[in-house]
């Protein structure tokens, strides 16, 4: 082999304590070289050996050629949340030098030798790697080879951090399935790889792993993935989308799945999965779905959801159930396609013209992609209304770890649907009469063969019998009963998850993915003598919980990924009383939070400089 | 028996598929329109429960509520009545559907969405009620407007139109027709055929606006469709039960169609050498009466082979909304099995 030593000297400083279980790893790589596989064989090693760990994506909007970076967060403590690495694998030619820029004094660089790239850092280790020649003898051919070139990282780094080379073969044959010549060709260059380290590189940076058992018994799954999979044990029958980053995965996952596990005992399927022409028509399609009684959603992303305005106004005014997926990104416009947001909070909220306030899920694991993907659609029918889950491109794109899910116990709740014989029996069927003070009509479903059971579905005033009509009197009486609804909406959602700490003066109020930044950020802030409480909203509308929390607490953080804490001003707007000590801070660079982003904001408020 | 009270084979009388009376202009063609779809579900008996009607936006899509008013409808948004339809229609793919447009529903906000319904053949009688402008909004040009027509209100036109049947036929749908309100008894056996197709039968029917487009000179009025009105064919339709019976027949002028119901579609030829299952010749004759000032009506083109969206997509015989909640959630076992595989 080559070469046979690192150029550089060690990382400066005395002899390295070792940091086990306890970095963030990020490879710098062109968009379309297949080196998702390989991280993902990285990302699974560490899992399966019971190390809690999470990869993020972090891509852009390009087939192929532009960089990519996967940055994977090893924990022993069970952090989640976006950290600045302090190892590197660069194979990016265009973008190396940044990349060694960003890593912090002590930091490892393992690079593709092939690079002309000088080592210029004397604070770092740096391992090169002679891909060209590792690959020499490997007997794959033509575009393969460029393929199963990232795999001569995976056996690098496999080797300085300690990965038995078993634990990485097991995650290929995971990765690949029965394909046995893949799992072979790929394993190939990576124990090759690991050889050529072990005998070539000496291991002079503390960073290392070793095997726990904090993964015994949990899953990884994306959470688009785990939404579909919600949305099929919630019924979902009719799925009609057009495609959009970051939400076309979740149709994939839902093709993947439906064929599985939702066949009649004919063999047919319960269900139909539609490409639409536009969001327009899969917005279209969906209301059309829940009006005649089938469980139906879409999935998107902002721009989709901005063409979907004028349906979802009709369904929240007609009534009828539909559920809506809007796997958020940066916006405006397209905005940063490829990156992760909130921005779409204040839009879903109201989106349609006039007077509309729509029913809105923040899942934040893949649990409660899960757990929402099935509720979302009993609230639906439930209220008779559209429900949004605001995912967003970081829990819906990446692998997170998660428990397996827990079967959804209760039935199917379908809401106040009259059969036929239930319609004969009434005096008059009222399409739109409050019957039990909740806000919530009847309704009957078309095909329902009493001949009374017809009502006309319509966007255009009506009255309590679906009758047209454009009397003042009547539209008042309807749109206060649709206020009271959205009353009722919020016994019905999930509620927020509250963490006190004792002594705790500041209230963090967070939603979705920011989580997992601003728990890490409250164990650190712990240590320093800063306590704070935090809630997580789950819902809109917010059920009394949050105005306990609100009102428990004389200063309180809106935390969020979008510029003008859109959040923040909801909360103000429906808790006036509370406004003046509700405080936003937004971040907006794309990126995941990181705890210590958190961390300063919390200090830098507490000390009075921010907001 | 008194005539009123006349009951049909599912003891309905005519008057139990009416509406709610009409709010639109006295003569508008629309009228005429739903009141052959009343006559016609009376006469095939059609359950109204297990017929739904749909529309968009504009006075055509007014119409819905003024027949079948024991049939679940949904006016919904302009142009946007085809994907309305074919979500409804695959949750409940027994039902049959009557979705009524006008031509700035299909030929303008909706035309995309009108091709992609013809594109997937979602089994829909989809009627055009064309009167080449915009009523509700008070008489602009609609796109099936004739080119360099003169209007009060709208002014001159300088566009071609749109040709709702030509788009129909070019994005592959297998029945397309053409009426006239004026020609009562075409409607009504065009409307009985298509009721009987497959997949998505289009009706684009000449449909005069009293109040903004009746002027004699005008290609969408009254009199200069009873002037210029080129029927391709004397149509009857035998339903299922009925034993068909061609009256006059004369081979080699009468075809018969059989529809995918069993029912049949009698074709008395009065152009004798035009055959509706000629594509390009169905194109190329429309074109010529567009060029010659001629209203051609009847069947323009028909092909049944292809199978409708709810066929291809494999359905059984219980329609999605009706599933049991066993077969929409599968087992405890069925999720345990899954997540195996992500651990």
């Amino acid at each position: 082999m080559g070469v046979q030593e690192p150029l550089s000297s060690p990382c400066v400083g005395a002899a390295p304590t070792a940091i086990v279980n306890d970095f963030s790893i990020a490879v710098a790589t062109a968009n379309g070289t297949g080196s998702q596989t390989a991280n993902l064989a990285l990302l699974r090693s560490f899992f399966k050996m019971g190390i809690p760990v999470h990869g993020k994506n972090i891509f852009p909007s390009n087939i192929q050629g532009l960089p990519t970076w996967y940055h994977i967060r090893v924990s022993r403590h069970g952090y989640v949340a976006r950290r600045s690495p302090e190892l590197l694998v660069a194979f990016n030619p265009t973008t190396i030098h940044e990349d060694v820029a960003g890593l912090p004094p002590g930091g490892v660089c393992v690079y593709n030798a092939d690079i002309r790239y000088t080592p210029d850092r004397a604070d770092l280790t740096y391992y090169p790697v002679p891909v060209k020649e590792l690959l020499q003898d490997v007997d794959v051919k033509g575009k393969v080879k460029d393929y199963v070139a990232n795999m001569t990282y995976v056996g690098v780094v496999a080797h300085l951090l300690g990965v038995p080379l078993d634990v990485v073969r097991r995650s290929l044959e995971h990765h690949f399935g029965g394909r046995a010549h893949l799992v072979a060709s790929n394993f190939d260059v990576v124990s090759r790889s690991h050889d050529w380290a072990r005998e070539c590189l000496q291991k002079v940076d503390p960073y290392r792993v070793e095997p726990m058992d904090a993964t015994e018994g949990l899953i990884l799954m994306t959470g688009n993935e785990a939404g579909a999979l919600g949305a099929v044990f919630g019924g979902v029958s009719v799925a009609a989308w057009y495609p959009i980053t970051p939400s076309t995965s979740f149709i994939d996952a839902l093709r993947d799945f439906l064929p599985q596990l939702r066949k009649d005992p004919e063999g047919r399927p319960t269900y139909t999965v539609i490409q639409a022409e536009d969001e327009l028509a899969a917005i279209g399609m969906v209301v059309g779905a829940g009006w005649a009684g089938a469980r139906a959603l879409t999935a998107t992303s902002g721009p989709g959801l901005s063409l979907m305005a004028e349906f979802l106004g009709l369904a929240y005014f007609a009534e009828v159930p539909a559920v809506v997926w809007d796997i958020q990104r940066v916006g405006p416009s397209t905005g940063l396609p490829t990156r992760t947001s909130q921005g779409d909070v204040a839009f879903a909220y109201g989106i349609g013209h006039g007077d509309t306030r729509h029913v809105l899920l923040f899942p934040s694991s893949i649990e409660e992609c899960f757990e929402f993907g099935y509720k979302a659609h009993d609230l639906a029918d439930t209220l008779q209304t559209p429900v949004l889950v605001l995912s967003d491109l970081d829990l819906g794109m990446n692998n997170w770890m998660g428990e397996p899910f827990a079967y959804p116990e209760e039935p199917l709740k379908r809401g106040k649907v009259l059969s036929a014989e239930e319609v004969e029996r009434l005096e008059t069927f009222r399409r739109y009469a409050d019957v039990d003070g909740d806000g919530i009509p009847y309704r009957t479903l078309p095909g329902n063969q009493s001949p009374r059971s017809a009502w006309f579905g319509r966007g255009t005033g009506h009255d309590e019998n679906a009758r047209y009509s454009e009397d003042g009197a009547v539209w008042w009486r309807n749109m206060e009963r649709l206020a009271r609804k959205h009353e009722t909406a919020r016994q019905h959602v999930p509620t927020a998850v509250i963490q006190e700490s004792p002594g705790a003066r500041l209230g963090v109020i967070c939603y979705g993915t920011t989580r997992y930044a601003i728990e890490e950020a409250r164990d650190a802030l712990a240590l320093q003598g800063v306590a704070i409480d935090v809630m997580r909203l789950r819902a809109l509308p917010f059920g009394a919980e949050v105005e306990g929390f609100v009102a428990q607490h004389e200063d309180l953080l809106v935390i969020e990924m979008n510029r003008d804490n859109q959040l923040r001003d909801i909360l103000r707007a429906e808790l006036p009383q509370h406004a003046a000590k509700l405080h936003g801070v937004g971040y907006i660079d794309g990126m995941p939070l990181t705890a210590a982003w958190v961390e300063r904001q919390v200090l830098g408020h507490l000390n009075g400089r921010v907001d | 028996m008194d005539r009123v009270q006349k009951l049909n084979l599912v003891g309905l009388s005519k008057a139990d598929y009416a509406a709610a009376p009409s709010t639109l202009c006295k003569g508008c063609g629309h009228n005429s329109i739903a009141n052959q779809i009343i006559q016609v579900c009376y006469e095939l008996s059609l359950r109204p429960q297990d017929v739904i009607k749909l529309s968009g936006i504009g006075c055509s899509s007014k119409s819905p509520a003024y027949f079948l008013g024991q049939s679940h409808g949904f006016n919904s948004l302009h142009g946007r009545m085809p994907s309305l339809g074919t979500g409804a229609l695959q949750a409940n793919h027994t039902l049959r559907a009557i979705g009524v447009s006008g031509d700035g529903d299909t030929g303008s906000i909706g035309l995309g969405q009108f091709k992609h319904l013809v594109r997937r053949n979602v089994r829909m009688v989809y009627v055009v009620e064309n009167n080449g402008v915009y009523g509700l909004t008070k008489g602009q040009f609609s796109a099936t407007a004739e080119y360099g027509q003169d209007l009060k209100y709208a002014g001159h036109n300088d566009f071609p139109p749109i040709d709702v049947a030509v788009e129909a036929i070019v994005a592959g749908a297998g029945f397309v027709a053409r009426s006239f309100a004026g020609d009562a008894k075409q409607v009504r056996e065009l409307l009985k055929a298509a009721l009987s197709f497959r997949g998505l039968a289009v009706l684009d029917i000449i449909s005069p606006c009293v109040a903004f487009n009746d002027e004699d000179d005008s290609r969408k009025s009254y009199a200069w469709g009873r002037a210029n009105e080129r029927a391709l064919q004397e149509l009857g339709y035998v339903a299922p039960q009925d034993e068909i019976v061609v009256e006059d027949y004369d081979p080699g002028t009468t075809a018969v169609v059989e529809l995918h119901d069993g029912s049949r579609l009698t074709l008395r030829k009065l152009e004798a050498d035009y055959e509706p299952n000629d594509r390009l010749r169905a194109l190329e004759r429309l074109r010529r009466g567009e060029e010659q000032g001629e209203l051609v009506t009847g069947l323009l083109y028909y092909d049944d082979s292809r199978p409708s969206l709810a066929e291809v997509s494999g359905f059984g015989a219980t329609p999605l909304s009706e599933l049991p909640d066993d077969l929409l959630r599968p087992g405890r076992d069925a999720l345990e099995g899954l997540l195996a595989a992500y651990a």
